[in-house]
């Protein structure tokens, strides 16, 4: 992986985000507070402003500074949490620079480990988790069975819709709906939908430039 | 959507200006990152930081002077604020016995300070406020939300600060004060996060929500509405079930109004809660009715009782002296 790849990545979750303005925002209206496409939207922008200051990192660098860009610029929840996800991304690749699935797969792993870390959240409550901690199981199983790209990122995009999906039937024990009980069963989780919008964009971004 | 804003990304900003040029006597206020502190920096004493998303103004920079905060760090609308705005904070008013964060325990505050406690150069303790009691199912575990009971911990861990306290003995009384409290509120109306541009909810003319965070997230129940006496006394026995407190207590009464309440209904509530407090031998000694803790325009009010003690009493009673609280000056 290049830095120019995190970097066209970058603006296509950006854009992914800008054209899911009216869905991420009924969705946070519903359960929420209404900021979460706001917030969203300030980060994903932030990150395509400093466009120059990434291309002349390293992909593990380039993946800190979006990381520390992020704790300063969008706040709430998703800031600390996406925030910790880029910097523990950046840390295993700087570590384990060799580039190849397995090492991306690791270092996704260790992001949405960070995530439950500072979320003190896991499986099933109802939050971004719910799609991060199976796409990330399957992508290390993918990785380290020598499935292609193409195939690696149809089967992510599915696993993330699945879990995104599943977020629907849950009762939040974690974040504000928390204080919904049962209301908040039948509403998709704003955070969950972003994640998945997220996941989407760099697997489209990827297959892309593998055609 | 109809509000005193020229340009919606220049809320915050102008809003802060503006409070800090009224009070320029009391606040100075520094940009990017955002933060407000005392005109005057303290010496040799705890630094009392809070913060937390904007829009419940007077909370929290309305508290910074004399007797509460040495700063706040003031979120976007409804967003908590960003770890680099607690480190500058930090840096400017560290007062070489440690700083205390006063939190609101919401997730996203929480987070922010709790990474920002890790970067922190100096001693830190927290204190998380976690008095709305309308979250009622323990099993969730984000827990209690801080609501207006943040303002009755600011005042008497700033008054206790004041004296030279160690940042344990700060902490321990905030702790104590924080446990010894209970809100609930009710929403009459949604509030209107300016870059959104609509209600936060949609809540019919005849529907009140029992339990409203103060972000206009929904709380225990959507229930019809009524006259007040009846909607109060359903938040009084909240609060009684939350506390338990013995018969022949001395309380601090808080009726907090969410923004677009006027002051002549908040006093009806006061009313009525008083009577009713009174009526279960809690001896109403102290009292606040005021805009203190607000979720933007969301007409509503907030209902907290406080119990106390007499070191929790000196602290509420010393001087304070701030742009929103001053007495004894």
């Amino acid at each position: 992986m290049k830095t120019s790849f995190i970097l066209s990545a970058s603006e296509s979750i950006r854009d992914a985000i800008l054209d899911h303005e009216s869905e991420l925002e009924s969705l946070d209206r519903a359960i929420g507070d209404g900021d979460h496409y706001i917030n969203m939207k300030r980060g994903a922008n932030a990150i395509v402003e400093i466009r120059a200051e990434l291309e002349s990192l390293t992909p593990d660098a380039a993946l800190n500074k979006i990381g520390m860009k992020l704790l300063s610029t969008i706040g709430g929840a998703s800031g600390p949490l996406l925030a910790s996800f880029f910097m523990s991304m950046g840390k295993i690749l700087k570590e384990n620079a060799d580039d190849s699935a397995p090492s991306y797969a690791a270092a996704f792993v260790a992001g949405v480990e960070a995530i439950q870390q500072r979320g003190k959240a896991g499986l099933g409550e109802k939050t971004m988790l719910d799609v991060l901690i199976p796409v990330a199981q399957q992508f290390s199983t993918l990785a380290t069975s020598n499935t292609n790209i193409k195939d690696i990122c149809t089967a992510l995009m599915h696993t993330a819709e699945q879990g995104m999906l599943s977020t629907k039937a849950l009762i939040a024990t974690k974040g504000r709906a928390a204080g919904l009980g049962e209301r908040a069963i039948g509403h998709i989780d704003p955070g969950a939908k972003s994640c998945q919008l997220m996941i989407e964009a760099v697997c489209k971004q990827l297959l892309l430039i593998q055609n | 959507m109809k509000k005193f804003i020229n340009k919606i990304d220049d809320v915050l900003v102008e809003s802060l200006s503006g409070f800090a040029g009224a009070h320029h006597d009391l606040v100075k206020l520094s940009l990017d990152p955002n933060f407000l502190t005392r005109q005057q920096k303290a010496v040799k004493k705890v630094a009392i930081i809070s913060g937390g998303g904007s829009g419940h103004e007077p909370l929290h920079a309305g508290y910074i002077g004399y007797g509460m905060l040495d700063a706040a760090c003031p979120g976007h609308v409804f967003t908590s604020p960003t770890p680099d705005q607690m480190l500058a904070a930090a840096e400017e008013v560290h007062a070489d016995k440690g700083i205390l964060f006063i939190v609101k325990n919401y997730a996203g505050d929480v987070m922010n300070f709790e990474m920002a406690a890790e970067m922190l150069p100096f001693e830190s303790a927290t204190v998380l406020t976690s008095d709305d009691c309308a979250v009622i199912n323990s099993t969730y575990t984000t827990g209690r939300r801080g609501v207006a009971g943040t303002v009755i911990v600011e005042k008497c861990v700033g008054s206790l600060a004041e004296t030279g306290a160690t940042l344990q003995a700060c902490k321990a009384l905030g702790d104590k004060v924080n446990g010894l409290t209970a809100s609930m509120g009710i929403a009459l109306t949604s509030c209107t996060v300016p870059a959104a541009g609509r209600p936060t909810f949609d809540i019919e003319d005849n529907e009140i929500e029992m339990g409203v965070g103060i972000h206009g997230e929904p709380g225990r129940k959507r229930e019809v509405m009524r006259e007040a006496d009846a909607i109060v006394q359903q938040v009084v026995s909240a609060i009684l079930d939350a506390l338990k407190p013995s018969p022949n207590s001395e309380a601090l009464l808080l009726i907090n109004g969410f923004g677009a309440t006027p002051l002549m209904e908040l006093y009806i509530i006061y009313n009525t809660a008083a009577k009713l407090f009174n009526h279960h031998g809690i001896n109403i000694t102290r009292s606040l009715v005021g805009n203190y803790t607000t979720a933007l325009d969301m007409a509503g009010a907030s209902i907290t009782l406080c119990l106390l003690d007499d070191e929790i009493k000196q602290h509420w009673d010393s001087p304070v002296h701030t742009a929103a609280l001053r007495w004894g000056v």
